[in-house]
């Protein structure tokens, strides 16, 4: 079967991420991992063309979202998913496991991408390592 | 299916000697399914001549609009159909967040633009808004899905049972774009066009006109022959022909194109008059 096109504002919001310095996640709308960008590859740890789509369930088992003393973040906190199933914006700190290794503490801010007809497409998350 | 192009010229009408082998008239193309379904796309200019030859058994006109810049509205106000009192005309255009469809097109037809308002033509005028949609009109099929380029700009594919035609006059899928193409899944416009027999595509600008118009919404020759190679299509007609390009140019232009195409697509400028049997 023919790979299906993606919708337009995913193809947009792929480009814009790929010239921003800084780090975009971009997810469909049932979740999976379409793209994230060269300055997301330094926090997560890896190349995005090393991890290529991932579900949900597998991304975020990926870099563990954990809380300040090390407990699993639950899913329907993280900013992404919040995004998703409510449709607005949503804003968390917590940890990531890279695939580095190294425990990261970041900011997450996450919107969702909702197209002129009015239905979702997708969301997008933009985050940053917090400073010490 | 038949398949007849009426104006070929992008952003501004360009008529006079220099043109006359490609015509000057902007975008419209007509397409007519075997069972007498009469589709439009587009009313630049093209649609004024477009309107007069539509057979009096013609009793439903669907008129698609990729999107509402002037090139592709302006003849709308000189439509012939719509003086026809006998005539349903379905006019289908993009949704926008920035207002509805008939309060857009009537920024144009409406004084002091046009003395004219849409609601008193004689025809019985329906307004459609449409996203990604499929839409059956009679024996024919019209599949829209968004594209880019600056403000709402749709693609249609029109396609009868054995037949498709791919309509993206208006497309920049080369921008921001690392590679270009860059695969089906991510390639602005694939879905509208793979496969189909005849493509005509946005070819405004040469290679190096185009570094200078990035961002504008239009694809270089190059970009279009690539574009319409990945999505598999038969024929690759260069269209939105740029108003400074004469005849001269757009022939040597669509020759160039021709030979990077190779054997796998039959690649021409379109030239108003063409009429396409598939």
């Amino acid at each position: 079967m023919a790979p299906q096109q993606q919708e337009i504002e995913i193809i947009l919001a792929r480009q814009l991420a790929s010239y921003l310095a800084t780090p975009v996640f971009l997810v469909a709308r049932d979740g999976t991992l379409l793209f994230y960008n060269e300055a997301a590859e330094t926090i997560l740890g890896r190349r995005f063309t090393e991890t290529g789509a991932l579900s949900m369930e597998e991304w975020s088992a990926a870099w563990t979202p954990t809380d300040a003393a090390g407990s699993p973040l639950p899913s329907d906190s993280i900013p992404l998913v919040i995004a998703l199933r409510d449709r607005c914006p949503a804003t968390a700190d917590f940890w990531i496991t890279g695939h580095d290794g190294v425990r990261r503490h970041i900011d997450a801010h996450a919107f969702p991408l909702v197209g002129i007809a009015g239905s979702l497409v997708g969301a997008v998350a933009l985050f940053w390592e917090k400073s010490a | 299916m038949r398949v007849t192009v009426w104006g070929t010229r992008g952003s501004i009408a360009t008529p006079g000697p220099q043109t006359a082998r490609y015509g000057g008239n902007t975008a419209c193309v007509t397409v007519e399914g075997e069972g007498g379904t009469f589709v439009v796309l587009d009313a630049g200019t093209g649609v004024r001549l477009a309107g007069a030859a539509v057979p009096h058994s013609v009793k439903r006109i669907d008129l698609f609009l990729t999107h509402l810049h002037m090139d592709h509205i302006i003849g709308l106000g000189f439509f012939p159909p719509l003086q026809r009192p006998d005539l349903e005309v379905h006019i289908w255009g993009p949704k926008a967040a920035g207002g509805d469809l008939k309060t857009r097109l009537n920024r144009y037809l409406s004084p002091p633009l046009f003395p004219v308002r849409l609601r008193d033509v004689p025809a019985a005028v329906t307004l459609h808004e449409i996203a990604a949609a499929e839409v059956a009109i009679g024996e024919l099929k019209v599949t829209s899905s968004f594209v880019t380029h600056p403000d709402p700009a749709l693609g249609f594919r029109v396609a009868s049972k054995r037949r498709a035609i791919a309509y993206l006059p208006d497309h920049e899928p080369a921008l921001g774009a690392r590679e270009f193409p860059a695969g089906p899944t991510w390639t602005s416009g694939h879905r509208i066009a793979a496969g189909a027999d005849v493509l005509l595509h946005d070819s405004q600008y040469t290679a190096s006109e185009y570094e200078e118009r990035v961002g504008w919404g239009h694809s270089s020759i190059d970009q279009s022959v690539a574009f319409a190679r990945q999505a598999g299509v038969g024929e690759l007609m260069l269209f939105h022909h740029d108003p400074s390009h004469d005849d001269a140019t757009i022939a040597a232009l669509a020759e160039d194109a021709a030979e990077r195409a190779g054997s796998e697509v039959m690649t021409s400028a379109a030239a108003e008059g063409r009429v396409i049997e598939l």
